[in-house]
């Protein structure tokens, strides 16, 4: 373990001057463009920095909260003093993943580094996969991240450390769903930077579920940032679950292109964190692509979630569909934006966006901007943006008809937050997130001792007041 | 008696809506409340049935012998008490189902019963179904929504025969219904009409009360019970109009 100190410097400085003392051992391994991106983000971020509230994209968020405190960061892996294996299995009923642990940034080491299920989808390690298929990297790597976008990007393309990578070669269809469970577990607070390259090949298709756990109650930040390629006719789903500690911070950012006839539909389910920033780019980069980005968050406390949405219609005869859908309670504070951009090629586009929140109590807060930019003429957009409380006359029908007060407020959040969590496609997932959705609503989802999905031993499965179950 | 209601007066956003009504129900009766429009009986119905921001300034409204003015609404329900809503709300993604089987475990909770077994509580639904002419879909989709007037206000009276209430009070659930619909809804009250239960039926016009034969007849009027009468008095009104009443009152 070599973690470098914050010797009192602020963060960027100490990241800056960590790339500049450890070069040699963070470039250890990599193929030259990465290393070679690597220089040119250290100099977008020596120019830019950390965003602060300041800046018009952030002026919401106060990111510099995060900024200001003193982490370390692991430059090589930390050993783990737990068992590994036991935090990291996954325990939904009737759903079997195919795991990809991460810990503390880095690849877990329990499995191989790199490898090639039955079905000739490739897993592993981003460090090992640079080395294994550099050609890959060379089409791909860096190619839609952006590293102007914001320090945060640009620090992650520099500092690099770890990631996974995923390849699903052309007409092959995943036949698991695969789950990368990012767990931070240190007795310090810890900086991590992740950075994640997923391709499908043309008509594949790959369900991914990412799991952000965190199982102590030191701060952390998570610098997550995605890449994603979908082929030609590809089907891509992406289920982000986010459970941290209060203490925690989380930057996500994922950029994805997608290809003629592709489908991909990402639900972003945040049910804990002390601060999340979510950042999903989508460019529809050829005729009949589709995109579906959903997400859902209940936050409570003084937690603060941040939505940004751009989808750029770049070709003819693309559909997107956003819906983000928010129930905040306490000082909770929440932020949408969503940016929909049609370019003047996009005919037939269609495009629709909508943010619905529910504010529990007056002292929560969500700042919500729907916006659409069209250049093309003959499209089809809408977008939407509501807040309010629970709908009084259905409280009071509900209660009417003898369902308490408690009751009827949960039916009424849980109905609300139901349209998205009836799109997750994968039924025992789907019933799983239901179970914590609820649970969360009322206010017994705890950060988890385990993974994300461990809400409760499988013997002693959570049952709610009130009966869901199918009749 | 089952329901004594005394000079009651309830005001809404600090503005005085009932004046000093009384009216007393006993089992086994049904009572007609009749009135001009905006005069007071749905604000009533929803002071008895417990409906927040209803502010009972003055006065009593005892059922079953206990006062129930600071009862919430869940409770009194428990005890008995069903409101047809004159304009039934439409709660998208709870499903109907969901909805009534949460209602009938929380009187049966209230009642210390065990919850419903699933086996049970479809018979259950079945049968209810039959007696008010719903249709299967209906119980599938969201609690009211998209339903037609009509089917919204069947979907009332089926959720009575779910819960068999001991005083129902129906607030213009005829209106908005055809003709076959009506009869729907009558035969549904009569069948669970007994010595045990009462209604209070909240309506405009006479043709209801055909079918649903009230044992008396009140006119409401500026937050008061300004007349009272047998079943012929509906007959008068329908005649008559309000105004000789309400000239009847002023002097
Ligand atoms: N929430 C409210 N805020 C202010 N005034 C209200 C409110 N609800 C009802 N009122 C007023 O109280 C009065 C009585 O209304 P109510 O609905 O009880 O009449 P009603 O007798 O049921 O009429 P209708 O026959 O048209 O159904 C009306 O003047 C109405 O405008
Ligand atoms: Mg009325």
């Amino acid at each position: 373990m070599n973690p470098i100190e914050s010797n009192q410097l602020p963060l960027d400085e100490m990241l800056i001057s960590s790339y500049e003392m450890s070069r040699e051992t963070i470039v250890r391994g990599d193929i030259s463009k990465v290393e070679l991106m690597r220089d040119t983000a250290l100099q977008h971020f020596k120019t830019n920095r950390f965003p602060d509230s300041t800046h018009e994209k952030w002026k919401n968020t106060e990111i510099e909260n995060l900024t200001c405190e003193d982490f370390v960061q692991l430059i090589e892996p930390a050993q783990a003093d737990r068992n590994m294996d036991e935090l990291f299995r996954c325990e939904v009923h009737n759903f079997d993943t195919e795991i990809v642990s991460m810990l503390n940034g880095w690849y877990h080491d329990s499995n191989e580094k790199l490898r090639t299920l039955p079905d000739g989808v490739v897993v592993g390690s981003f460090k090992a996969a640079m080395n294994a298929y550099p050609a890959l990297f060379e089409q791909y790597y860096g190619e839609i991240a952006q590293n102007t976008l914001n320090g945060f990007t640009a620090i992650n393309t520099a500092l690099v450390q770890d990631g996974v990578f995923i390849y699903v070669p052309d007409g092959v269809n995943a036949r698991k769903t695969l789950q990368i469970i990012k767990m931070i577990d240190l007795e310090e607070n810890l900086f991590v930077q992740n950075r994640n390259l997923i391709i499908l090949g043309r008509n594949s298709s790959l369900s991914l579920m990412h799991c952000d756990d965190s199982i102590n109650q030191h701060s952390s930040l998570v610098n997550t940032v995605t890449e994603i390629f979908v082929s030609e006719g590809a089907r891509f789903e992406l289920y982000k679950l986010q459970n941290l500690n209060d203490q925690s911070g989380l930057v996500n950012t994922t950029f994805i292109r997608q290809m003629a006839d592709s489908t991909v539909k990402t639900n972003t389910l945040t049910f804990n964190c002390g601060l999340i920033r979510n950042t999903i780019h989508i460019n529809l980069d050829g005729s009949g692509a589709h995109a579906d980005v959903l997400g859902l968050y209940l936050m409570d406390k003084s937690q603060h979630v941040d939505n940004q949405i751009r989808i750029n219609h770049n070709q003819p005869n693309c559909t997107s569909n956003e819906l983000f859908k928010g129930i905040l309670d306490d000082q909770a504070s929440a932020v949408f934006n969503g940016y929909i951009h049609v370019a003047r090629d996009a005919q037939k586009t269609n495009a629709y966006q909508n943010n619905n929140n529910i504010l529990l109590k007056p002292t929560a807060t969500i700042n919500t901007k729907p916006f659409l930019e069209i250049y093309a003429d003959d499209v089809k957009c809408s977008h939407g943006a509501t807040i309010g409380q629970l709908d009084q006359d259905a409280m009071f029908y509900l209660r009417s008809r003898g369902i308490s007060k408690a009751n009827a407020r949960l039916l009424l959040m849980y109905a609300f937050a139901s349209d998205i969590i009836s799109e997750i496609s994968i039924e025992p997932l789907r019933n799983r997130i239901d179970d914590m959705v609820k649970k969360r609503l009322r206010g017994e989802l705890s950060v988890c001792e385990k993974c994300v999905l461990h809400c409760g031993s499988p013997e002693k499965e959570y049952h709610f007041d009130i009966d869901y179950s199918k009749l | 008696m089952l329901l004594n209601i005394k000079n009651l007066h309830v005001a809404i956003n600090g503005k005085e809506i009932i004046k000093g009504l009384n009216l007393g129900v006993n089992k086994g009766e049904v009572h007609a409340i009749m009135g001009p429009n905006g005069t007071g009986k749905s604000t009533l119905a929803a002071a008895i049935t417990g409906r927040e921001g209803y502010d009972i300034t003055q006065g009593e409204i005892w059922y079953k012998g206990k006062n129930i003015v600071e009862m919430p609404a869940e409770e009194r329900a428990n005890e008995g008490i069903f409101l047809s809503f004159q304009y039934p709300v439409e709660i998208p993604g709870v499903s109907m189902t969901n909805f009534m089987r949460t209602a009938i475990n929380a009187q049966r909770e209230y009642r210390g019963q065990a919850p419903i077994q699933a086996g049970d509580f479809l018979r259950m639904m079945e049968e209810k179904k039959k007696l008010v002419d719903i249709h299967e879909k209906l119980t599938n989709r969201s609690v009211n929504e998209g339903f037609s007037g009509g089917e919204k206000k069947k979907n009332e009276i089926f959720q009575m025969a779910m819960l068999e209430p001991t005083l129902a009070i129906l607030d213009e659930t005829d209106s908005g219904l055809d003709i076959d619909a009506l009869k729907v809804v009558a035969r549904g009250v009569n069948q669970l009409r007994t010595s045990e239960n009462a209604f209070v039926v909240i309506t405009h016009y006479q043709r209801l009360l055909e079918l649903i034969v009230p044992d008396f007849v009140h006119v409401l009027f500026d937050g008061k019970i300004i007349k009272s009468g047998g079943r012929n008095l509906a007959l008068e009104l329908e005649e008559k109009g309000y105004e000789w009443i309400k000239q009847e009152h002023l002097v």
